[in-house]
């Protein structure tokens, strides 16, 4: 970039120096015989300055025109550009003729074309290109390649060239380039270096050793690599856990309220999701924002509807939980049927926004999913709030009161009525929102609720009913515990040894990791 | 939990009339099958429909009735007895892939078509002896009752009770679902069985085999029935009943919890296994789809409709609310899990002793 820049800089500044630029000085030669010109498209294509491709392919498409005084002009449509400087230019007279190529022109074209691509200034081309030189491998391409990363920037395109830069320097004949190149390759994260390493072996008997070691240093950052992966994926499993259970480790951690329609509410907040990104295509300039708005609407739309189910129905029921159970599993049932009548059972699709699409790129090439990762984030923050609210506000304080002495509570004239349904629907509305992580990562379907049930309890008995720290240990545990058994037991097998797992563990711990001690624990 | 009063004291007229009841329906329901030969025209004539569909039914009543007696009478509610009744049937059904032996599409003298299909070179060890009737029937009743016996004695002995063993079941019937829909856990995979042959020398799909089943599932509701109120009727019934009113109380009185419940508890699994083993071979098919958590809390349902407690209730429930779904799937196939769910949230809320609690409640 900086290099570049000084290119700029030089240019604007000095124009006697001129002389001294080598991408000048080849320019004439273009306008030349056909000897001269494929000289100059050689040399132009091994200088490896970007300004040359616009011209070599005015050059191949006819394009290309010359004045009588030499100097050279590109036509581009009705425009003309001056070719040394690129600012626009007359035509003048007499008229600019046409330069013609030959085949062999054309041969040598298209070779320096394809290495100047390596400094093209569409990243897509230069990946491409990369690629390309990493397919033919041939050691001319060495200086080519180190002059193109020492500009190059972008994460991806660099490990790329890399690793075309390590093959082609070991297809060398010099041995201390393929050492160099052999160095290269072992400094990568890549299988494809490995590979390349592994072939190699059979032509370079003396440097095995060389090449062993690399290979094993390869070896070890993926190693590395797919550790910190499936880290990374177990906390993005965790944190989805841990916005699903967050709501019921209020509702039923803090209240003792089981709610089998939980899920139907994480489902109610991924198509409130839906229904703000429809509205918000009506007003243009609002859509990028439907997402950050759909979060409130979800908690306002799953709170009521968790604040009208407790009063109408779970109130009736308190100290029954068995037959709270089967309630809401009835009150969830008719959810998912009242949502799939009104939007159909298939899948919605709910856009990300553009600064949640893409991947990060840590170094040794570790992908991270930046909506996954966004996430991962907003689950911490919501636990945060959920923490704050239920520690330091007076609703907070008047719950806690409430279910840990409810008549002391109604005596110090709390109205226990109004808590508990406040508490509902807080914990409710928590699903909505854990609904419109949800809608960036899975299918909004009214069945998205009952794939995280199951494990949200789970995650809630796991950690410890009634304690938030031990939800979110429960959370992180769980998600991780999936992805690690993962690899060796694939997905289905490794959720069932969770659960198996999870009733092995409530059997030592039934009152989870974080069990409440002393009268709580009683209550 | 609210407390259902079991007996009365002494026969009243009004368990005198259920008793009449009883009997005249398991009499009403024995001639169907005998009808179902007479012509079509002759207006007591029961179409072959009629005759498989409550061949089903009469198996989720034997399903609902296990489930009452855990329910019910122990305690505990069971979100997994799909399980167990899937279970017994997988064990059916792989009796009954034996006997298809070199029918199948692939013609292989010994293996299933799906493991053909798969590339098994020889059958899995757990497939052995399921050849043998006695052997599979003896599977029918051993598998659901050793797992139940293992969750059970797990759960029990560390007194989980309550939404936490609802919640546990419900996560053995959720993973047990998974590892079915498996294809290298040898039994199918997401299409499991079917195509079945004959079993015990009769082809299935004859009037006749249908009639046998329709008994031998008859003769089993009555058995179960039998059973189960003989059970609730001894010492140990009452002392399950206590366990279910007051389990620490039952405890502190010097009785084992762990092994009143243990028993109920793998008794009903071995029943609802041969619910599972005699619904097969009638509806043709066994999938991985049986062990969904839906089906299982669909079950509790029956129970709850019924009245839980009764047995009479849980029968009654099972073909009240089968006849319901079957009306309506055809009918107004959207509106049925509105009426499920509905069905929860009334039960519940107004119907606590079920259908059974309205007639008890008018005769006093």
């Amino acid at each position: 970039m900086t290099r570049i820049f000084l290119f700029i800089l030089l240019l604007a500044a000095a124009l006697p120096a001129r002389a001294q630029d080598p991408f000048l000085s080849a320019l004439p030669g273009l306008g030349g015989g056909f000897g001269a010109q494929a000289e100059a498209v050689e040399r132009l294509g091994a200088l490896g300055d970007p300004r040359a491709i616009p011209l070599l392919r005015a050059l191949g498409d006819g394009r290309l025109l010359r004045r009588a005084d030499g100097t050279l002009l590109v036509r581009d449509g009705a425009t003309l550009t001056e070719a040394a400087t690129g600012t626009t230019a007359e035509a003048g007279t007499p008229e600019p003729a046409r330069i013609n190529i030959n085949n062999r022109v054309r041969v040598a074209l298209r070779g320096a074309l394809g290495r100047l691509q390596l400094v093209s200034p569409d990243p897509a081309e230069r990946l491409t290109a990369a690629e390309g030189v990493l397919r033919s491998r041939s050691a001319e391409n060495v200086p080519l390649l180190e002059a193109a990363l020492a500009r190059e920037t972008v994460p991806r395109i660099r490990s790329r060239m890399e690793l075309a830069l390590g093959a082609s320097r070991l297809v060398a004949t010099d041995p201390d380039a393929k050492r160099a190149g052999i160095a290269t390759l072992g400094a990568s994260a890549s299988p494809e270096a490995r590979s390349v390493l592994l072939e190699a072996r059979a032509q370079n008997p003396d440097l095995l050793p060389e090449i062993e070691a690399a290979v094993a240093a390869i070896d070890r950052r993926l190693a590395i690599r797919r550790g910190v992966e499936t880290v990374f994926q177990g906390l993005s499993l965790g944190s989805v856990l841990l916005l699903a259970a967050l709501g019921l480790a209020i509702t039923f951690g803090v209240m003792g309220v089981i709610n089998m329609a939980h899920g139907e509410f994480v489902m109610l907040g991924a198509y409130t999701t839906f229904v703000v990104q429809e509205i918000c295509r009506g007003i243009p300039w609002l859509l990028p924002w439907s997402l950050p708005l759909s979060i409130p609407a979800a908690f306002l739309v799953t709170a009521l509807a968790g604040g009208a189910m407790e009063r109408g129905l779970i109130r009736h029921l308190y100290g029954r939980p068995l037959e709270t159970l089967l309630l809401t599993f009835g009150v969830g049932m008719m959810i998912q049927q009242a949502v799939r009548l009104g939007f159909g059972a298939q899948n919605r699709e709910v856009l990300s926004p553009s600064w949640m699409q893409g991947t990060i790129l840590l170094p040794m090439d570790i992908p991270l999913t930046q909506n996954r990762l966004w996430i991962l984030l907003f689950s911490l923050v919501v636990l945060g709030l959920v923490v704050l609210a239920i520690r330091f506000t007076r609703f907070g304080l008047e719950m806690r009161a409430v279910t840990q002495r409810r008549a002391i509570a109604s005596s110090m004239g709390i109205r226990t009525g109004r808590v508990d349904a406040l508490t509902f629907a807080f914990g409710s509305g928590i699903a909505g929102i854990a609904g419109v992580a949800l809608s960036q990562i899975d299918n909004v379907s009214p069945n998205l609720g009952t794939g995280y049930i199951i494990d949200s309890f789970l995650v809630v008995v796991f950690g410890g009913v009634g304690s938030l720290a031990g939800t979110l240990v429960g959370a992180m545990g769980l998600g991780l515990v999936n992805k690690l058994l993962e690899p060796w037991a694939g997905a289905v097998l490794a959720k069932v040894f969770v659960l198996v797992a999870a009733m092995i563990f409530i059997q030592r711990r039934p009152r989870g990791l974080f069990a409440q001690k002393g009268r709580a624990a009683e209550a | 939990m609210s407390v259902t009063a079991l007996r009365a004291p002494a026969p009243s007229r009004l368990r005198l009339g259920l008793r009449a009841v009883l009997v005249a329906a398991v009499l009403v329901l024995a001639a169907f099958p005998l009808l179902n030969t007479l012509p079509e025209a002759h207006p007591l004539h029961v179409s072959d429909f009629l005759v498989s569909v409550t061949g089903k039914w009469i198996c989720y009543a034997i399903l609902a009735l296990s489930l009452d007696l855990a329910w019910g009478y122990a305690g505990i509610l069971s979100l997994g007895h799909g399980a167990f009744f899937a279970l017994g049937g997988y064990a059916m059904g792989m009796h009954l892939m034996r006997l298809i032996g070199p029918r199948g599409v692939y013609g292989h003298p010994v293996l299933p078509d799906f493991m053909v299909f798969l590339g098994y070179r020889e059958l899995p060890w757990y497939w052995l002896g399921f050849d043998n009737f006695a052997f599979a029937m003896l599977m029918v009743l051993a598998v659901p009752g050793l797992l139940a016996f293992l969750l059970g004695w797990l759960c029990f002995r560390s007194r989980i009770t309550g939404v936490y063993l609802s919640i546990i079941t419900q996560a053995m019937t959720y993973a047990l679902m998974l590892a079915f829909f498996r294809n290298d856990m040898g039994f199918g995979g997401n299409n499991g069985f079917t195509d079945f042959k004959e079993l015990l020398g009769m082809p299935l799909n004859t009037s006749f085999a249908r009639g046998a089943l329709f008994y031998a599932s008859l003769i089993s509701l009555v058995g179960c029935y039998l059973l189960c109120r003989w059970i609730a009727g001894t010492k140990y019934g009452r002392v399950l009943t206590a366990i279910r009113d007051a389990e620490n109380r039952v405890r502190f009185l010097g009785y084992s919890v762990t092994q009143h419940k243990l028993f109920a508890f793998v008794l009903s699994a071995m029943m609802a296994g041969w619910a599972g083993a005699l619904y097969v071979p009638q509806v043709g098919i066994i999938n991985p789809g049986e062990f969904s958590p839906g089906n299982s809390i669909e079950a509790v349902v029956w129970v709850a409709v019924g009245g839980r407690g009764t047995l009479v209730g849980a029968i009654l429930g099972a073909f009240s609310v089968n006849g319901l779904k079957t009306w309506l799937t055809s009918a107004a196939p959207d509106l049925w899990l509105f009426v499920l769910g509905g069905l929860f949230v009334l039960v519940t809320l107004f119907l606590p002793r079920g259908l059974i609690g309205l007639f008890q409640g008018r005769a006093k």
